[in-house]
């Protein structure tokens, strides 16, 4: 395998797959993917169920194909695959270090990089749940794995805590291969994932939702014997005068993911603290000059069109980097994401490459606003009083679980330069 | 017969729009809360002939993998899931397989077919 690549893509999953093929469609001539994994897709391959690529492909797919789909579209463009490889460190003159048990260690050279690592999910250490530590508490992207790839099933009686869309689809999936699960318990007083997987995960299958609840205790000895399960108060602390015994061999956990970025870390890209992932600006551009990020290692998302759209657009500006067509890093301004919305990305723009495509502003708000929400770009950074209002749109509802996205056509940004940046706001509407 | 009024939650999209179903026996008089057409012809279809996608996996002979992630060609109606899981879980494939192979045709008699979610190698042979 050769050692000079015009683009070096790190991650086969949706946001790798759609940014190197991007590559070679905008003209890089030699691209190449690298992931540890024996087979290109990523965390598509385990989530078995539908619903995937309404967007891209106006169909209700299953992830393996909706993997599938990509694999063959980038295989036929001539992007080259390095599988069961694990990626070591990425400096800054762009050299890739790689091992793999065939070729031992590898050194790469790279015109640019794109960081796809994806995310991970957070595990028992992280919530700090008290109690023993048997076998029998998985997170449950770990268990979706065993169930839809390995063809092994993690136990036969189970509790899951947190309703997150994961949670939920393995809650059903579980039911279907015939264990039984006895409750799902959602710390917050409203549902972490979508309300169609309410109905069609839970409600179908007769299984228990325990809103305002948590698991306070793990119980068992060399297997989980049962969770204790308690109502938390307004302030999310449990009321001890609640609790509950839940005889169960598995505890499935689905509280929430985690952007990866060791890697780009070590590489010394800038991390936003509040997502966890690389600034980034609307290219996909980093902190470092010719470093791009793309997929749940920049944010989580919640649907993969999004993904693969993040990701197409970080190959674009790859490619354009590796060929020194990348117009300087001049016109870069700040956007700011203030009050209710949590955070956002990107977290700047770069004006240059506004002329192109409409500016997509994605955002996720703190708390459920039911009765509408409007949503405000206006110009400039800081202060009650910002510049012009540039943009405005108005959402019948806003929910955490549920991102939202601003399309801003750029004939608005005519003054950006003057301006300094942008400020995103949110106004709750009440019934 | 009196109208009664039922309540459903629309999974056509991810939106989830809360819906108020007025229905007089298995006839829909008027569904409220939706906020485009699918909500209305969802409600009318929950009530009459409730149907699902499914998706699931089976057994595999001589693959790089165990098991093959499987789905349906459309959806199922809901009370034939048990028996339609009960039908999959008895059928193992031959490795290789291709992305919409046939797995099972006309499951349960239902005019629906069983079908593979991805591409499939034999052992051995890997990308």
């Amino acid at each position: 395998m050769q050692r000079r690549w015009d683009v070096v893509v790190i991650g086969t999953g949706p946001a790798g797959l759609a940014a190197a093929l991007s590559a070679r469609e905008h003209g890089a001539r030699e691209v190449l993917v690298i992931d540890r994994e024996p087979e290109p897709g990523g965390i598509l391959l385990q989530c078995v169920h539908n619903g995937f690529g309404l967007e891209t492909f106006r169909e209700d797919l299953p992830g393996p194909s909706y993997a599938q789909r990509y694999i063959d579209l980038a295989e036929k463009a001539g992007v080259r695959f390095l599988m069961d490889s694990m990626v070591l460190s990425v400096s800054r003159d762009f050299r890739i270090l790689i091992s793999n048990s065939q070729q031992g260690i590898l050194e790469f050279q790279a015109g640019a990089v794109v960081f796809a690592m994806g995310c991970r999910e957070r595990s028992r250490a992280q919530i700090r749940i008290p109690g023993t530590r048997p076998a029998g508490v998985y997170t449950a992207g770990t268990a979706q794995r065993w169930v839809n790839m390995e063809g092994l099933m993690p136990g036969k009686r189970f509790v899951i805590l947190g309703s997150g869309d994961i949670g939920m689809i393995m809650a059903r999936r579980l039911t279907l291969e015939g264990a039984e699960v006895v409750r799902v318990v959602e710390l917050m007083p409203y549902l972490s994932g979508l309300s169609r997987n309410l109905v069609q995960c839970l409600q179908d299958y007769d299984i228990p939702l325990f809103l305002s609840h948590t698991v306070t205790n793990v119980l068992g000895n060399n297997r989980v014997s049962g969770v204790e399960v308690c109502a938390v108060d307004a302030q999310l602390h449990p009321i001890r005068e609640s609790a509950e015994i839940i005889p169960c061999d598995t505890l499935l956990l689905s509280v929430g993911l985690i952007p990866e970025n060791e890697l780009s870390l070590k590489t010394g890209v800038l991390l936003d603290p509040l997502t966890g992932g690389p600034m980034t600006d609307n290219t996909g551009a980093t902190s470092l000059e010719g470093f791009f990020a793309a997929g749940n290692a920049v944010h989580v998302y919640d649907l993969v069109d999004y993904v693969s759209q993040a990701g197409q657009a970080a190959g674009k500006s790859a490619t354009l980097f590796a060929a020194g067509k990348l117009p300087a890093r001049a016109d870069v301004f700040p956007v700011r994401y203030e009050g209710a919305i949590r955070y956002g990305v990107p977290q700047r723009i770069s004006c240059s490459s506004l002329a192109e495509e409409p500016l997509v502003l994605q955002m996720r708000v703190r708390q459920p606003m039911e009765d509408g929400a409007e949503f405000f770009v206006s110009a400039g950074i800081g202060g009650e009083a910002t510049g012009e209002l540039l943009f405005k749109r108005k959402f019948p509802y806003a929910r955490p679980g549920e991102m939202v996205t601003l399309t801003v056509q750029t004939s608005a940004f005519a003054s950006l330069k003057e301006c300094g940046g942008l400020t995103v706001r949110v106004k709750e509407e009440t019934a | 017969m009196k109208p009664v009024e039922k309540e459903l939650i629309c999974v056509t999209c991810p939106r989830g729009c809360r819906l108020r179903v007025l229905t007089d026996g298995d006839k829909v008089l008027e569904v409220f809360g939706n906020n485009c057409k699918r909500g209305a012809s969802y409600a009318e279809m929950e009530l009459r002939d409730p149907r699902r996608m499914v998706a699931s996996t089976v057994r595999v002979c001589n693959g790089e993998r165990p098991v093959l992630p499987v789905t349906l060609s459309a959806p199922i109606q809901k009370r034939l899931i048990r028996q339609l899981l009960r039908e999959i879980s008895t059928v193992t494939v031959e490795a290789p397989v291709k992305m919409g192979d046939v797995i099972i045709q006309n499951v349960l008699n239902s005019g629906i077919n069983v079908v593979a979610s991805r591409n499939l190698k034999s052992a051995g042979k890997t990308h």
